[in-house]
């Protein structure tokens, strides 16, 4: 037995995600995520919050993720909504809380602290990193 | 006094007992098929405990004392305690020690430690090292993943060929006795490694050092799959299993409807969101202990291989990009000693 020989064993025998139901599911979720941040901006905008109006929406579904990650609810959303949930600045969110109530236990500095970006911590880290970048190019070409 | 035959197996001649076994699970193996078989369920996962990891050593304790009460025996009687976990420098088995100051030997084997353990407490007695043994494993789904994957309420999804850690853990007293389970043979694995990178395909890790380690016991010990009633692996899970028997077909031992898995027997994954099927330490462990050993003792199963298998990865090796090496140890179970056969 060649490990060629078994790595085509085991695709043959390990099934695959449900790509269309997956895909179509995070489309729906994701796209709910976006529709109600823009009803969050449409009354945070009657509210007379001006320009502030997206800020706020994006706090809202920020803390909205938080209390449903919390009361360990949005794990179980996640689980069907996939990326829907995940891209979205909700995952963003989730990814941080969940990190810091897991580790909790090792206590505030060590732990909470230390391992609530053990997740979000990559994504801060190259979406600054993209930033820089971009911000050099456009010093440079624009 | 042992006997070494073969490459690897040992033959326990003086065929040691398991003369108390128990097992403990929670919520999940609770909803599962072999609920009722279980010595202890809660519904809490925490155990009333703090910390993940305390309620692991909750559980692995529970397991201990249970399967002393059911043989009637008190840890002082004990010699030595062969016991380990999934968690780094396998805390549960050492904090648990460390209560029943029962002299310690801690095992890493992964989720392969239900058969390191026992298979070292059956050498022990049976060379009369000890009188009396422990051999006892468990794993926690909440402290293995927080060790190895994501915190528990990350919002991730699991692929198809992901397996669940079983909260559960099972022991066995170990002990010179003419009543059954009895165990005949011992087989140590060697480490085998196909190259499986996949951390979310540990069954498709770990199915050639089972393979490799059941075929190397039946050339050594000159027996085939149909000598035997039950070919059990621990938890290979529903892709593993498959694996494993097309590699046993390969190598000229089909296994046709004797081969069974702990992981595909402790939860109904056509009910439970479990995906491939259970694994971790616990898994072996608590079906040994709640439904295989019973068996046995009743005689309506006389003869199981029992063959725990373990991933020995961490997720530092993984991140590194090496692949996953498996590691399997295979116990001959029986209903009668080997001398009584020999007769």
């Amino acid at each position: 037995m060649t490990k060629q020989k078994y790595a085509q064993w085991v695709k043959e025998e390990s099934p695959n995600s449900k790509g269309p139901v997956n895909i179509s599911k995070a489309f729906v979720s994701g796209g709910l995520i976006c529709v109600i941040g823009q009803l969050l901006i449409f009354l945070y905008e009657n509210l007379g919050a001006g320009e502030k109006a997206p800020v706020l929406a994006s706090l809202s579904l920020v803390i909205l993720s938080a209390v449903l990650t919390g009361v360990n609810v949005y794990d179980n959303i996640a689980k069907h909504a996939g990326a829907g949930t995940l891209v979205p600045i909700t995952g963003f969110a989730n990814s941080m809380v969940s990190a810091a109530m897991e580790f909790k236990t090792e206590g505030y500095v060590v732990g909470l602290g230390a391992k609530m970006f053990s997740i979000a911590g990559p994504v801060i880290v190259y979406g600054v990193s993209a930033s820089v970048l971009y911000g050099i190019i456009l010093v440079i070409f624009g | 006094m042992a006997q070494r035959i073969g490459k690897q197996t040992l033959l326990l001649i003086s065929s040691p007992s398991i003369i108390g076994y128990a097992a403990v699970g929670a919520k999940q193996e609770k909803i599962g098929p072999l609920a009722g078989y279980f010595d202890y369920l809660s519904d809490d996962s925490s155990f009333g405990e703090k910390t993940w990891e305390k309620s692991e050593i909750f559980l692995q304790k529970k397991a201990i004392e249970l399967a002393l009460q059911k043989c009637g025996k008190k840890e002082e009687q004990m010699d030595y305690l062969f016991a380990g976990d999934l968690l780094n420098q396998c805390i549960s088995s050492a904090y648990v020690a460390r209560e029943l100051q029962t002299p310690f030997f801690g095992l890493y084997g992964a989720c392969s430690t239900m058969s390191e353990s026992l298979c070292l407490a059956g050498m022990f007695v049976d060379s009369k090292l000890a009188e009396h043994c422990i051999a006892a494993t468990s794993s926690h789904f909440c402290s293995a993943e927080r060790q190895f994957r994501y915190p528990l309420e990350y919002g991730g999804q699991r692929p198809p060929t992901a397996q669940w850690t079983v909260t559960g853990s099972g022991a066995c007293v170990v002990a010179s006795s003419c009543k059954a389970p009895f165990l005949r043979a011992v087989t140590i694995g060697t480490v085998t490694d196909f190259g499986v990178t996949d951390i979310g395909n540990m069954g498709a890790a770990m199915a050639p050092a089972a393979a490799k380690t059941i075929t190397q016991f039946f050339q050594d010990t000159a027996t085939k799959p149909d000598d035997y009633d039950l070919i059990l692996t621990g938890d290979l899970g529903f892709v593993g299993s498959r694996l494993f028997e097309r590699l046993m077909q390969e190598d000229g031992y089909p296994l046709a409807n004797i081969h069974n898995d702990c992981g595909l027997m402790i939860y109904d994954r056509s009910k439970q969101d479990v995906h491939a099927g259970g694994s971790g330490c616990g898994c072996a462990a608590s079906v040994l202990c709640s439904f295989i050993l019973p068996q046995i003792a009743c005689q309506r199963l006389k003869n199981v291989l029992f063959m725990a298998t373990g991933a020995l990865m961490s997720p530092t090796s993984t991140q590194q990009g090496e692949s996953i090496p498996g590691i399997a140890h295979l116990i001959h179970l029986s209903a009668f000693p080997y001398q009584e056969e020999v007769k």
